[in-house]
């Protein structure tokens, strides 16, 4: 160990002052998560097993749907649906690693040495969301478009209906079910942040977005009628669908109603993280 | 520069910090002392902007924290807790936070290696002993070169060698104009390493100001004197204001009385002095005498021998 990497000459009124180029932007701290990011294995093997759970039942749903061994066999359903059958578990994957991003901190104390770097505190959790964000988006519409072509193929060599990307509002779906796990994912890193324990943080949004869809069902169908198409799930199914059924919301409505949760959570986060001790 | 204005920090009914007030200046290690729960770990996290204070402010070169736009260059800190994933290696650890300030990667293999990590550095952070998380977390205080240096009891398991070179580095960044404050409950070593102290208990301050004021001012001050007729020289001295106390046969220690008035009285009743000398407390009495009152956890091995008879 040694002491020569000190400046070696300075006076009190240069001494650490101010180097060359040396100060926090909001690039350098999306740089900074995004080696946080990348820099852990539990993150790459989460994003791995999301990516895996959309291709993997896809094709496996592309592959039993209609052989007889299911329910539902009169209606096949639209064949860009089933071969998008795997985002609704692959956001249970996603959420978890939302969750890890931001209560992970909290949990390790990582926190204390991102903060003290960052001291106005709020970049981070912008830092965080875009990378995030951008990570997920960009992982999630390849492996959506992976799924949907595996998907394709596999009904179409067992001779049954099949969607081209071409066809209206397949394109749509695809980017919607990437949007859907990012947002997902986005909910878990704002309920981590504001509960900032990794446990209680995954239980909430599992059931949220898990266990309250299923709950709704069994309330009076006027309640059902009028609750279910808001859940976050529910909403988000909507932009994924190809055609819109029966009481659920419009793509447009339904993309709203999920960001809003988004950028409740996420108002809610900003003005906690301001505010508490770390 | 750190100022510190009258902060205080409640944790639901406990005040952990009282309207504390005080100012390290650059150029000198400053000390940071109290029993424990004081508040030293508390005072420091709210200097960070970590903990957020219930009333008063602290400023870093005259600026409040977050208003820094270069904040690892004005300062680093090694607090209490370990602030790394376990699953995350040093060098990635690093990295990540020097990007947020424009660091580069050079630097971070410079502070790695100045702490004696450069072997470890790529190594998942969750192996790490406490003596090599505690030069990690050095590491990081140190990344942006800063102007102050701010250590919570950074001797905490360190090696001998580790220890010796903690003493030079902080010297040697006082030595370079920087400001140095470091918590310890070693007052060993702050009398090796500070300038001045500062010393609270139960959250308030006690003292600050150079060390050397702070060891001639506390009460602890005696004259040792060592004399064949002690007994006779006892009965000389004992008197208004002044005690006599002796530890050994043949050696009065005197408080109240300074050496020269002692030696004349002797000399006036043809006494023989064999030694007459001046008692400084030490830095640990002088410590103690100071915070007796505001000692949070007193250990209890009295009441334990004596409950310990009465087990059922
Ligand atoms: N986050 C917290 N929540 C509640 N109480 C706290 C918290 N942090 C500290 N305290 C309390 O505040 C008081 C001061 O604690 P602090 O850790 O600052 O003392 P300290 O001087 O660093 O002690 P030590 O020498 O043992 O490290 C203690 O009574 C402690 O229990
Ligand atoms: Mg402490």
């Amino acid at each position: 160990m040694s002491t020569t990497a000190l400046a070696p000459h300075d006076t009190p009124e240069t001494a650490g002052r101010h180097a060359a180029g040396q100060r926090v932007t909001f690039p350098r701290v999306v740089h900074m998560e995004w080696i946080k990011l990348r820099s852990l294995r539990s993150t790459i093997y989460t994003l791995a097993i999301t990516v895996a759970l959309v291709v993997g039942f896809g094709l496996l749903l592309s592959s039993v749907v209609g052989s007889g061994e299911g329910p539902g066999q009169d209606d096949f359903g639209d064949p860009t649906s089933i071969s998008l059958g795997g985002v609704t578990l692959a956001a249970l994957a996603i959420s978890v690693l939302g969750v890890l991003m931001s209560a992970g901190e909290y949990a390790t104390g990582t926190i204390r040495a991102t903060l003290s770097a960052v001291p106005a505190r709020l970049p981070v959790l912008w830092g965080k969301v875009v990378v995030f964000a951008a990570v997920s988006f960009v992982l999630m519409f390849i492996a959506a478009l992976g799924a949907f072509l595996a998907g394709q193929s596999v009904l179409s060599s067992r001779d049954m209906a099949t969607a081209a990307l071409s066809d209206p509002g397949v394109f749509r779906a695809l980017v919607g079910a990437a949007v859907y796990l990012t947002g997902a994912g986005l909910i878990g890193l704002a309920v981590g942040a504001l509960l900032r324990n990794t446990a209680g943080a995954i239980t909430l949004v599992v059931g949220a977005l898990f266990v309250v869809p299923g709950l709704i069902q069994l309330l009076p169908s006027s309640w059902n009628d009028a609750i279910g198409p808001y859940l976050p799930s529910n909403a988000g199914n909507s932009f994924m669908a190809v055609q819109t059924t029966g009481d659920a919301l419009s793509p447009g409505a339904g993309l709203a109603v999920f960001a809003g949760y988004i950028v409740v959570l996420l108002a809610g986060a900003a003005v906690l993280l301001k505010r508490r001790d770390a | 520069m750190i100022e510190v204005d009258n902060l205080s920090k409640r944790y639901g009914d406990k005040l952990a910090v009282d309207a504390l007030s005080f100012t390290v200046r650059s150029g000198v290690v400053t000390g940071f002392l109290g029993p424990n729960g004081a508040g030293k770990s508390t005072t420091m996290r709210m200097i960070m902007g970590l903990d957020r204070p219930s009333s008063g402010t602290t400023r870093i070169n005259s600026r409040p924290y977050e208003q820094h736009k270069a904040p690892l260059q004005e300062i680093g800190a090694l607090l209490e807790a370990k602030a790394i994933h376990p699953g995350r290696s040093a060098y990635h650890h690093l990295v990540a936070l020097a990007a947020s300030n424009g660091i580069g990667k050079r630097r971070v293999l410079e502070v790695i290696d100045m702490v004696g990590l450069t072997e470890v550095a790529r190594k998942r952070a969750g192996g790490f002993s406490l003596g090599m998380g505690q030069r990690l977390g050095i590491a990081s205080a140190l990344l942006g070169d800063p102007q102050v240096v701010m250590l919570d009891e950074p001797v905490n398991g360190l090696d001998p060698e580790g220890v010796l070179w903690i003493r030079n580095l902080l010297k040697d960044l006082a030595d370079r104009g920087r400001t140095v404050f470091v918590s310890s409950h070693l007052m060993s070593e702050m009398a090796l390493i500070a300038e001045d102290l500062i010393v609270i208990g139960r959250g308030r301050l006690l003292s600050a100001g150079p060390l050397a004021d702070f060891v001639a001012q506390s009460s602890g001050r005696s004259v040792r004197v060592r004399s064949p007729q002690a007994a006779h020289l006892r009965d000389l001295l004992v008197g208004d204001g002044v005690s006599v106390t002796s530890s050994e046969p043949g050696v009065l220690d005197v408080q109240g009385l300074d050496a020269a008035e002692i030696g004349e009285r002797a000399a006036a009743s043809g006494l023989v002095l064999h030694e007459l000398s001046l008692q400084e407390a030490s830095l640990e009495e002088a410590f103690m005498e100071l915070t007796r009152d505001a000692v949070e956890y007193h250990a209890t091995t009295a009441e334990f021998a004596t409950t310990g008879g009465t087990n059922r």
